[in-house]
């Protein structure tokens, strides 16, 4: 299986594996340093699903944040615990997949504040929601940690 | 009479989370009522939620002391994050030095 042929049917976690593709798998420890290993393969990933410069950036500023929530809320700044990361070719755009295994976030209090209200701090959710065309959080494969998918099409075509 | 005195921060590399206290460290640091503050980001390669954060307590910062804090020489995606947060119209942002400095 060679290039473009290998669209499709690898397995996902959420069941949808129709015209999707996986560029990368990615595991992490989850520390701040660790991001700008990051950073460039998803812009990579994101130019090779046909994303412009801004687009892509857009992308990596979305996963970066995502990742800091994970870093930060999630696993409270334990060092040793891991992110996984998997990207994958939508055809019109890319999917991006965060796993963890801190405690279980409840999506209910994961919201962005009020931008008029100008304060330091709490912007990530935000960026992700503005950058990305969906933020879901999905159930986690077996009930343990959390399973965030950002997904970004592309413009259409005029 | 004559305009304020006007200093001159730079920023280089990330300015992540990896960074985010150096960076607010600094920015404070450089707050000390005498004079306004142009922040040159023009070394910048890539800013996130952590760096605003840095520069928007700066800002309130030198707001609480009658000083401003300007921006100069954002990045592409360094200018998208500020649209992205609506923080462009918070912030002067200046296209460069010379006309930060003439502002």
């Amino acid at each position: 299986m060679t290039g473009n042929s290998a669209r499709s049917q690898l397995p996902s976690t959420d069941g949808n594996a129709a015209a999707e593709q996986l560029l990368l798998e990615i595991r992490f420890f989850a520390k701040p340093d660790r991001l700008k290993l990051i950073r460039p393969v998803v812009l990579a990933a994101a130019r090779m699903c046909g994303f412009d410069e801004q687009g892509g950036q857009d992308i990596v500023l979305a996963t970066d944040e995502a990742c800091q929530n994970v870093i930060i809320h999630g696993y409270r700044g334990q060092p040793d615990k891991q992110i996984t990361l998997t990207a994958y070719d939508i055809a019109d755009g890319i999917q991006i997949r965060l796993r963890d295994t801190a405690p279980a976030a409840d999506p209910a209090h994961i919201h962005p504040r009020d931008l008029d209200d100008i304060r330091p701090g709490g912007l990530g959710t935000h960026f992700m929601q503005a950058a990305m065309d969906d933020v879901v959080y999905l159930p986690a494969p077996g009930g343990v940690g959390n399973l965030l998918r950002l997904t970004k099409h592309l413009p259409r075509q005029p | 009479m004559s305009a304020p005195q006007k200093r001159v921060i730079e920023l280089s590399g990330d300015v992540d989370l990896e960074h985010a206290a150096d960076t607010r460290q600094m920015l404070l640091d450089a707050i000390d009522g005498t004079t306004d503050l142009l922040v040159d980001l023009s070394a910048v390669t890539y800013i996130d939620s952590s760096g605003i954060a840095s520069l928007v307590e700066a800002l309130q910062a030198a707001h609480d002391i009658g000083a401003t804090l300007g921006l100069v020489a954002l990045s592409t995606q360094a200018l998208r994050v500020f649209e992205l947060a609506r923080l462009d119209k918070v912030f002067p942002i200046y296209p460069d030095m010379p006309t930060a400095m003439s502002a």
